[in-house]
């Protein structure tokens, strides 16, 4: 369910490419030189903890945040992003959903709209205003602004971060509901069950550094950098530069 | 007594009275919409831009919120008197001059408060339009939009200040009966010359009218926060 990779003889071509990728602001280095690619697949989780670069990293990646060094590969027409705390429009439920396909050079019909609201179970809440719903509501209407774009790449940062369980549980529906249609998930967490719960590949970052990527379950099972061990272990991870 | 009379104005609705309020609101409404378009526009204009001198312009327009109207009564008496760069236009001394003036005055005042409005408005927005990559023009009618209510409140204030000031209008439109006279000119006026049931009833219906505008900015904003959120 979650890999829908369908030929698996061919590789698949990258989504996304960053290139010895840096970000620094003022004198702090926030991430450095990260290079990795995201290709067509099963969700990718980004781990690691506070300040380790994670939200950077998603931001660098969608193009919210230009690289101080090297380089970021990815058309920005084919990616969405839903912020741990999305911003809601002063205007109903609807009328979020037809603007976010206005932008994206969509038709923003009844049906369109009716149907991205659906996708998220939103549809008897449409004319409420946007800003009076629930916070998980309001995290799955963002799922549905996001998903309307038709995405190739869905970004998360830590979307269900202030959320209740059964909230959680919606959101993580929706977003293995999309996995499951092709769109390539790469949501950042630090909740471990969250991560193993939806998780195809895991890509760990310590101290702005990208220091692990491995398949899921290896990576839970059997983690490599002292970093993840101790991370998993319930550990603080804390860099020799923080405690000098 | 005076008191007694001045009602007895209001409630016979004495053509004098009547034709004082008409033109008063006529001209404060013209400029406030005038004023509307131009400092939505700037203020808009300042809040989602950078460029060399902004924050100077920034201050210079804060400051400007605080002109004096006689100051500004002054400036538009010099341009448009005979011997001034606009004396051609022949407009001192009528309703039209009063317009400009009162435009004058609030312009900065609706510019500076919907840059602060707008500017907070894109802080919130900011990466969200930017991950929809909502365009330019686009950007600009949503904050708008969204600032709506807020936007509605400092048009109102607008309006109070320019259906408040006497100075301005003084000058530029002389005062002249039947013609430029309007509220606050009137009640400077006939307060002179001891008519105060005149002056009484004006300044009745002039804070009246305040009150309703007060009455209609907090009404957006219950509406608004009940319907939008």
């Amino acid at each position: 369910m979650q890999d829908k990779r369908t030929d698996k003889n061919a590789a698949p071509q990258p989504l996304l490419r960053l290139c010895n990728a840096s970000l620094r602001y003022g004198v702090v280095d926030v991430l450095q030189d990260v290079c990795l690619e995201i290709s067509a697949g099963g969700p990718v989780i980004l781990m690691g903890p506070n300040g380790s670069g994670k939200t950077s990293l998603l931001k660098l990646m969608m193009g919210l945040a230009a690289p101080s060094s090297g380089d970021v590969d990815c058309a920005r027409s084919q990616v969405s992003f839903v912020f741990q705390k999305s911003v809601m429009l002063r205007r109903s439920v609807a009328a979020n959903v037809a603007f976010a396909l206005q932008a994206a050079g969509l038709p923003a019909n009844d049906k369109a709209v009716r149907a991205a609201l659906d996708r998220v179970g939103l549809s008897h809440l449409a004319q409420r205003p946007a800003r009076r719903l629930s916070g998980g509501e309001q995290q799955r209407l963002a799922l549905a602004r996001a998903l309307s774009r038709n995405p190739a790449i869905l970004f998360l940062d830590e979307p269900t971060a202030s959320l209740d369980p059964a909230q959680t549980k919606a959101v993580e529906d929706i977003v293995q509901a999309s996995a499951a249609m092709g769109v390539k998930i790469v949501m950042s967490t630090h909740d471990i069950g969250q991560a193993r719960r939806l998780g195809s590949e895991v890509l760990f970052l310590a101290h702005g550094r990208l220091v692990e990527r491995a398949p899921a379950a290896s990576f839970f099972n059997k983690p490599e950098s002292p970093e993840a061990q101790r991370f998993l272990a319930g550990e603080l991870v804390i860099s020799q530069e923080a405690l000098s | 007594m005076d008191e007694t009379s001045a009602f007895q104005l209001i409630l016979s609705g004495d053509p004098q009275l009547l034709a004082i309020v008409k033109l008063s609101l006529a001209v404060t409404l013209a400029a406030t919409l005038i004023a509307g378009v131009l400092g939505l526009s700037l203020g808009a204009c300042l809040a989602l831009t950078q460029f060399p001198g902004r924050q100077g312009l920034v201050i210079a327009l804060n400051a400007l919120m605080g002109l004096p109207p006689v100051v500004v009564g002054l400036l538009v008496f010099l341009a448009l008197s005979r011997s001034g760069p606009l004396g051609f236009l022949g407009l001192l001394f009528t309703p039209q001059a009063m317009i400009i003036a009162q435009t004058i005055l609030i312009t900065p005042i609706i510019a500076a408060l919907s840059r602060q409005v707008i500017e907070d408005f894109w802080a919130e927005y900011k990466d969200e339009f930017t991950a929809m990559d909502v365009p330019g023009a686009m950007r600009v009618r949503a904050l708008l939009w969204d600032a709506r209510f807020s936007l509605v409140t400092i048009l109102l204030a607008g309006f109070g200040r320019a259906a408040a000031e006497v100075g301005a209008v003084m000058i530029v439109g002389g005062n002249i009966e039947g013609f430029t006279r309007v509220m606050t000119t009137s009640i400077a006026l006939e307060t002179s010359k001891g008519d105060l049931p005149l002056a009484i009833s004006l300044g009745i219906i002039l804070i009246a009218i305040m009150f309703c505008v007060n009455a209609l900015a907090w009404g957006v904003r219950q509406w608004s926060v009940r319907h939008a959120g």
